[in-house]
């Protein structure tokens, strides 16, 4: 964040350009905290994603500590949570909230922030050659209402555990009591929330009534969603009017890098499926104060108590109103990671992409077919089985474009000359570890099948490989690749292929073993096995697991090391170290507040033109003008004048 | 690095098949009729996605193998894809993929497409915060009525039975499933409180059991044995232990069991839970 002083041409133009431009913030808050620079809130975006992991990923390390070790005391724990692990011994409903906190900060504040809100926000309009967003203070909002959801979120944690509370605040305190009364008294003894990510009524909605860790905890929980569901609202407007309306010139629809395409995808299913989550979330909320049966039936038996307060509603529809929201999350977490894989492995391979059109329409099936699936999760619900069938059908087809990517991926690959760079290797494992976790959905797709498999661990399996670590693996990639832009100096390289290594093979040796877990039989959230016989012979896989886990989890603070240290002290970078072709490399080093000092860039071609026979070097950047060969036809949407090589010309060779 | 990364994504292929093929971890014994269907199906999904899993990646490491040692300064192939080759993979994933997908359906169909047939055993499910119960109709073969209104734990009603109902005198409800082999049983499943889910891994069933509705299901179990049953679906804080015993008795036996008046009823059924886990002879 070296980023330049007010250069003396700004200045000047200033009232030239005062319809459109922005000049540079002077003051710290403005330029560093509320800033309306989509660069600037980009890293804001991936410092919140950064935390948030972290916090994630240690309390995965918890969770495999305790289903291995269930018996041993850990004294740090026991005097950190003295109401969740007395003694250091973990409660069992200490270990159902790090189950829900681990899912939610990860699907919500990680997997939806970092690879849209983050390198989306960076380099979307800086690859479509605008100079912001669209809506910059709307771009500001939606990060800062996102930090506030994070910050009621965390805030779930402490309200309902009064011991944990007391870690940071004196319990007698003023404060404090306000809180807790506020809160409806919280302190029912655990470290928050226990109703899992999807958060299923009857359990989340009846309260505290329904045992430790349903009182204000849960309340808070679905409250921090609502207010991540309206900063993910603004935050996809933004994206589809900047994309549609602020290409630069020559940036016909199918020139974009397939990083585009895949914010454009996402940012139109996060439009889509947040309100019905944001809808549901009120319901839920209505039905735990106000009194509302939404998602209660009459006739409830809770704790030995004849509930008479609530009739008619269905604990189904908040299944309907979540997944419908739940599934295209999964595509909203992944399409990303498919681009800036798409976007690497080219760029690595020193090769065009192969099949750009069938890359952009694949992404877009996906997204459309993910509309209507969400029926896969709910098939032994009590839905009805006609409609299981229906959604199951639906769902294995949306393998076929995945796996026209996969074909791609690897058709980009043949007859590459590839260039093993830290970024390249995370996204050849991004391809790796999709096609190892997308695959296992044709088993968990068929209804059949699922009435054994449903929320067995074969199911963490899966999701985890796939819109966990794949996703994952997918933002390593796009962060060792665009730290240079960003940053201004390179990361180290050595200290990437120590964190890459270990780290695709530990992911593996923790979530392939959950798989045959899955076909024992063993169920997820279960915070111990000790009672279940038929388990036993799983225990080794337990251990492997949790061992892959820790040493795994250690790895990521190579990166974390390697993040910090290269921001202050990594060799300068040069603006195009990867020779790379679109348009974020045809700038300075980090980009001017502005992005292109001014002077917008025009494009000429599509974004993947390596290996060009007869050009100078083995890439041409989208700017460069091309006089010698005839103009071609106009490609996509044909409002381009200019000539064109590349993309949109699949399969003439 | 390329041999490197191409190696070491064939040895993970190779153990990754290994984890299933060695089948150390597999599916238990199925004890239902429509069981070795569903092992059938299973077992050609997997090898299909073992296939598909193991092809690509094997390619995936040629690639690399192949196209990452060169060191020369040659370009790559100036290519943007290959309509034909894209159709014809696309065309050949479609049609397996759906076929799989509709033989998928055939264990579903055959469970929930009709009703339980007639004669069908009839037990009545009804879950909580983390116990289950399971009423039997008793000696008449009439479920007595039952009223969440008179559900009382401490007074063990836990199903809220009717007194006053005279078909409710000899019903049955005790913590443990008990169902015949060889003859439909149907279950009739409610929770009183939050979503359960009843999960019996040899039974290659499972279904979430859901306060406010009354989910009928049927199977026919074929083989006796004792094992274990968990509920699947997270309940609360010890989600963990709600636990029970499913017991599978010779036909005569059940229908014995059911004839019984409700001490002996009882004391049977904890005898009945002395047995082994498992199926006879064949204890995990």
């Amino acid at each position: 964040m070296s980023e330049a002083v007010p250069v003396p041409e700004a200045h000047a133009d200033v009232e030239h350009h005062a319809a459109h431009h922005h000049g540079p913030p002077t003051s710290f808050i403005r330029k560093y905290i509320f800033s309306i620079d989509h660069k600037v809130i980009g890293i804001q975006y991936l410092l919140l994603a950064l935390f948030s992991v972290f916090v994630g990923l240690i309390m995965s390390v918890l969770m495999r500590m305790n289903l291995t070790w269930p018996d041993h005391k850990w004294p740090l724990l026991g005097s950190l949570f003295k109401v969740g692990a007395p003694g250091g011994q973990m409660s069992p409903e200490f270990y159902l909230s790090l189950v829900t906190m681990h899912g939610t900060i990860m699907v919500f504040f990680v997997l939806t922030t970092a690879p849209q809100g983050g390198f989306g926000n960076y380099f979307l309009p800086i690859q479509i050659g605008a100079e912001d967003m669209a809506f910059p203070v709307l771009n500001m909002l939606s990060f800062w209402i996102t930090f506030v959801g994070l910050v009621v979120l965390v805030s779930a944690i402490f309200v309902e555990g009064s011991a944990a509370f007391s870690v940071s605040i004196n319990p007698n305190s003023a404060i404090a009591k306000w809180v807790a009364k506020y809160l409806e008294g919280g302190g029912s003894g655990t470290v928050g929330p226990i109703g899992g990510w999807t958060g299923y009524p009857t359990l989340s909605a009846l309260g505290k009534i329904a045992g430790p860790g349903q009182g204000a905890g849960v309340t808070l929980w679905i409250t921090s969603i609502a207010i991540f569901c309206v900063a993910s609202l603004l935050g996809a407007l933004n994206f589809i009017t900047t994309l549609l309306n602020m290409r630069t010139r020559g940036m016909a629809l199918m020139r974009m890098p397939l990083t585009c395409w895949s914010w454009f995808t996402t940012a139109i299913l996060a439009l889509l499926s947040f309100p019905v989550l944001l809808a549901g979330g009120i319901l839920l909320l209505l039905d735990r104060h106000a009194g509302t049966s939404f998602f209660i039936p009459g006739g409830l038996v809770v704790s030995d108590k004849l509930l008479t307060s609530h009739a008619g509603g269905s604990p189904i529809l908040w299944q309907h109103l979540f997944w419908f929201f739940g599934h295209p999350e999964v595509y909203i977490a992944i399409l990303p990671g498919m681009g800036a894989t798409s976007h690497i492995l080219s760029t690595f391979a020193r090769k065009p992409i192969f099949g750009y059109r069938a890359m952009v329409f694949a992404m877009f099936a996906i997204g459309l077919l993910g509309f209507f699936v969400w029926g896969h999760h709910m098939f032994i619900s009590g839905m009805s089985p006609y409609s299981g069938m229906a959604f199951s059908v639906l769902t294995l087809s949306i393998g076929v474009p995945s796996a026209i990517k996969t074909f791609n991926w690897l058709g980009t690959l043949w007859g590459a000359r590839i260039r093993f760079t830290v970024p390249m290797l995370f996204a050849i494992g991004f391809v790796s570890l999709f096609v190892a976790g997308g695959i296992t959905g044709l088993v968990l797709g068929q209804t059949s099948l699922d009435l054994s498999m449903h929320d067995t661990y074969f199911v963490l399996g899966h999701f985890h490989l796939v819109m966990g670590v794949a996703a994952i693996f997918g933002m390593f990639a796009g962060m060792y690749f665009w730290f240079p832009k960003m940053f201004g100096r390179m990361m180290n390289q050595t200290l990437g292929y120590i964190h890459f290594w270990p780290t695709f093979i530990g992911v593996y040796a923790i979530f392939i073993p959950m798989h045959v877990m899955g076909l024992v039989g063993m169920p997820r959230r279960y915070a111990s096995f000790a009672e279940y016989q038929f388990l036993t012979k799983t225990h080794p896989l337990v251990m492997l697991v949790t061992i892959a886990a820790i040493i795994t989890a250690f790895t990521q603070l190579i990166f974390l090391f390697n993040f910090f240290w290269s921001i202050f002290k990594g060799p300068k970078a040069s603006d195009n170290p990867w020779e790379a072709t679109t348009l974020e490399w045809t700038t300075t080093t980090p980009p001017p507040h502005d992005n292109f000092g001014g002077k917008l860039p025009t494009v000429y071609r599509g974004a993947y033109e390596f290996a060009v026979p007869d050009a100078p070097d083995d890439y041409v950047m989208q700017t460069t003008p091309d006089a010698t060969e005839a103009n071609v036809a106009a490609d996509g949407d044909g409002h381009t004048g200019q000539g064109s090589t590349g993309n949109g010309h699949d399969g003439h060779h | 690095m390329g041999r490197v990364f191409g190696a070491l994504l064939w040895l993970i292929t190779i153990l990754t098949v290994w984890m299933f093929v060695s089948k150390k971890w597999w599916l238990p014994p199925a004890i239902t009729e429509h069981g070795p269907a569903y092992d059938r199906q299973f077992l050609v999904t997997i090898i299909i996605v073992g296939i598909a899993f193991a092809g690509a990646q094997i390619a995936l490491g040629y690639m690399l193998w192949r196209y990452g040692a060169r060191r020369d300064s040659s370009r790559g192939i100036y290519s943007h894809g290959n309509n034909r080759v894209e159709m014809l993979c696309t065309a050949v994933t479609a049609v397996v993929f759906i076929t799989m997908a509709l033989f998928g359906q055939r264990v579903w169909a055959q469970l929930h497409f009709h009703e339980a047939p007639p004669g069908s055993a009839q037990v009545h499910v009804v879950a909580q915060q983390f116990q289950w119960n399971f009423q039997y109709p008793g000696a008449d073969n009439i479920f007595g009525r039952t009223d969440p209104a008179k559900i009382k734990d401490a007074e063990l009603n836990f199903v809220g039975l009717d007194d006053a109902d005279p078909a409710a005198k000899d019903d049955q409800v005790v913590t443990t499933l008990v169902m015949p082999a060889g003859r439909d049983v149907e279950l009739t499943m409610t929770s009183k409180d939050v979503t359960h889910d009843i999960w019996v891994p040899e039974l290659r069933f499972k279904q979430d059991v859901v306060p406010g509705m009354n989910i009928k299901v049927h199977f026919k179990p074929v083989k006796t044995g004792r094992f274990e049953l968990a509920c699947a679906e997270l309940c609360g804080q010890l989600h963990y232990k709600m636990k029970s015993y499913l017991i599978v008795l010779p036909e005569a036996d059940y229908d014995a069991l059911l004839r019984l008046p409700q001490a002996q009823f009882q004391a049977r059924i904890t005898e009945l839970n002395k047995q082994p886990l498992g199926l006879p002879g064949e204890q995990y």
